[in-house]
């Protein structure tokens, strides 16, 4: 095997043995990247200036690199959440995330990774840069938002990346391309440096080959950090020994409203045989109630939007970014704003200002707020009795690129099965359960109490361990 | 409840984005038909039922009244589209 086909722990191991080195590391990703990312567009902006991998060598990562999804801010490298909007900006500092990376001696991987614009959507389709694809199948899209970070790492062009999670942008995308990515309890890491989308919705997380590295990086860049005061101090456990493939007797619910009509039925099958799996492993599966799910995209749409309305009135054309050209200072936000933003961000924009408006505020975001906490309710509920719920990751496997771009609303249905944790504030995990005849990876997501990602990391490696999915590559 | 074409301009001048005719009818369907898939929420009884705003139970965070360093001016106009000596350069405001 390449170096670069290697995990993150993997080449960890080579490294503290002196068996490679950092450089031949970059190397082989470079190689990779030239071959095949014409194809797959992981990446954004082309070829980019080495980052040197200076004194690191004496830290945890040993000069490990990392692939960084586009919207999260890295000191002098291009940061533009793949909008016009913010064309050249570079920021001045790093994000917490980028800082605790490199002082575990991590190199920032100098390209960064697509997604949709300001991570508006669920197939990386809303990038001024353009898609990425499927590396299972050119024809299909990634997943989205962080489209770009998961087909890195599925193609082997990455060793572990970060995405950031506001409705499943991480999840969804790790199912689409058969990778792991957890979307951890909100404040668990800081968002300082995320460049906000919906601030009580928002987290970073892992994109990686298996279960252990994820264990690894999340334990790394989490946190409680002054410079985001929804950052929680509590303490981090070293996540890599929840890694013990233990899982009997452990409470596991299956919400009933997760296998609906509509949903596709090798996915359901696909599902259905992970459970199977996860019950000959030890565990206990019972059938739960979550009541409110019919309700979590459209509050999502209202309190997402909202929230996003607020976040983007700083893309104005005056401090960083595209200003276009007028004599008037109003006209001037107006033109800017409505050349340097794409269809899908103008829309949520308005939708989200609409929804905030005088005489609309009570009728649509008061009462979705009242709804979101009959949706944590059912939470607290079920997690009252069960250690954890397992659910599909998304309805279908990946979608045709092109199929769902001209229709909002179902491209907004694609995040039926994620949106219900970001509202809720708990963690969850997407891992490889097993593919469609077509050959694209389905998704088993893994849901648990808040800070609970421990138990998360142990159900999801047992799995693992005692199945293959993760160990299949595409043929690119 | 919907929303007509006037509210759509309205709210796209609150929001700063100058709208061209055919966006403006693409929009208006566009809408349309997401708030009526966000309407299913009228159904739900909520009067008895707190609003949850924000996940974590904490409120008015505050910091240390420290000194500490911050992003210079020459950092923070950086990546400014306009600047003017250590300032931020925009059209004339007052006519």
């Amino acid at each position: 095997m390449e170096l670069n086909q290697l995990t993150a722990h993997e080449l960890l191991e080579k490294l503290r043995a002196q068996q490679t080195t950092p450089e031949a590391i970059l190397d082989s990703l470079y190689a990779r990247i030239q071959k095949i990312d014409p194809k797959v567009k992981a990446y954004v902006r082309g070829q980019a200036d080495r980052t040197p991998t200076e004194d690191r060598h004496a830290c945890f990562l040993l000069g490990l690199p990392i692939t960084i999804k586009d919207n999260i801010c890295t000191e002098g490298l291009p940061t533009e959440c793949c909008s016009k909007i913010l064309q050249g900006f570079r920021p001045p500092y790093d994000a917490t995330v980028i800082n605790k990376l490199k002082k575990s001696g991590g190199v920032i991987f100098p390209l960064k990774a697509n997604m949709d614009e300001f991570a508006f959507g669920s197939s990386t389709e809303n990038s001024y840069f353009g898609p990425t694809r499927n590396p299972w199948n050119l024809d299909y899209v990634p997943g989205g938002s962080s489209g770009g970070s998961a087909a890195a790492v599925a193609s082997d062009e990455a060793i572990w990346a970060l995405g950031s999670d506001t409705g499943g942008s991480i999840r969804q995308p790790a199912s689409f391309c058969g990778v792991v990515g957890l979307k951890p309890t909100y404040g668990r890491i800081s968002r300082f440096g995320l460049i906000a989308f919906a601030s009580s919705l928002d987290q970073i997380g892992p994109i990686t080959k298996d279960v252990q590295d994820a264990a690894i990086l999340t334990g790394l860049i989490s946190g409680y950090d002054p410079g985001d005061s929804t950052s929680v101090n509590q303490d981090v456990p070293d996540y890599t020994k929840s890694l013990t493939g233990d899982i009997k007797n452990l409470k596991i619910g299956i919400p009933k409203e997760y296998f609906i009509a509509g949903m596709d039925t090798e996915v359901k099958m696909i599902i259905q045989e992970a459970v199977n799996k996860l019950k000959n492993l030890g565990a206990l599966t019972s059938p739960v109630s979550l009541p409110h799910t019919e309700y979590a995209v459209p509050v999502y749409y209202i309190i997402a939007t909202a929230e996003a309305s607020s976040n983007l009135a700083r893309f104005d054309g005056v401090q960083y970014g595209y200003r276009a050209s007028s004599d008037n200072l109003i006209q001037m936000y107006k033109l800017t704003r409505a050349q340097g933003f794409g269809q899908e961000a103008k829309r949520r924009i308005i939708l989200g200002t609409f929804v905030l408006s005088h005489g609309y505020y009570d009728a649509y975001y008061l009462r979705a707020l009242k709804v979101r906490t009959l949706i944590k309710q059912d939470f607290d509920k079920v997690f009252g009795d069960f250690d954890c719920i397992v659910a599909p990751t998304s309805p279908t496997s990946a979608f045709k690129i092109g199929e769902r771009a001209q229709d909002p609303l179902s491209m907004y249905l694609s995040d039926i099965y994620t949106i219900s944790v970001n509202l809720a504030g708990i963690p969850a995990i997407s891992i490889p359960c097993g593919f469609t005849k077509k050959g694209l990876p389905v998704g088993l997501q893994i849901m648990a109490k808040p800070f609970n990602e421990a138990l998360l990391f142990r159900v999801a490696h047992t799995f693992e361990q005692n199945t293959d999915w993760h160990k299949l590559k595409p043929s690119l | 409840m919907s929303i007509d074409k006037e509210t759509i301009k309205h709210v796209a001048h609150l929001a700063r984005i100058e709208l061209q005719p055919n966006e403006l009818e693409k929009l208006f369907g566009e809408l349309h038909e997401i708030l009526g898939f966000i309407d299913k929420l009228s159904i739900l009884n909520v009067e008895q039922v707190k609003p949850t705003s924000h996940i974590l139970p904490i409120s008015n965070v505050l910091r240390e009244d420290a000194p500490h360093v911050s992003l210079g001016s020459d950092k923070a106009l950086e990546n400014a589209p306009s600047k003017k000596g250590n300032f931020f350069s925009v059209p004339k405001i007052i006519e």
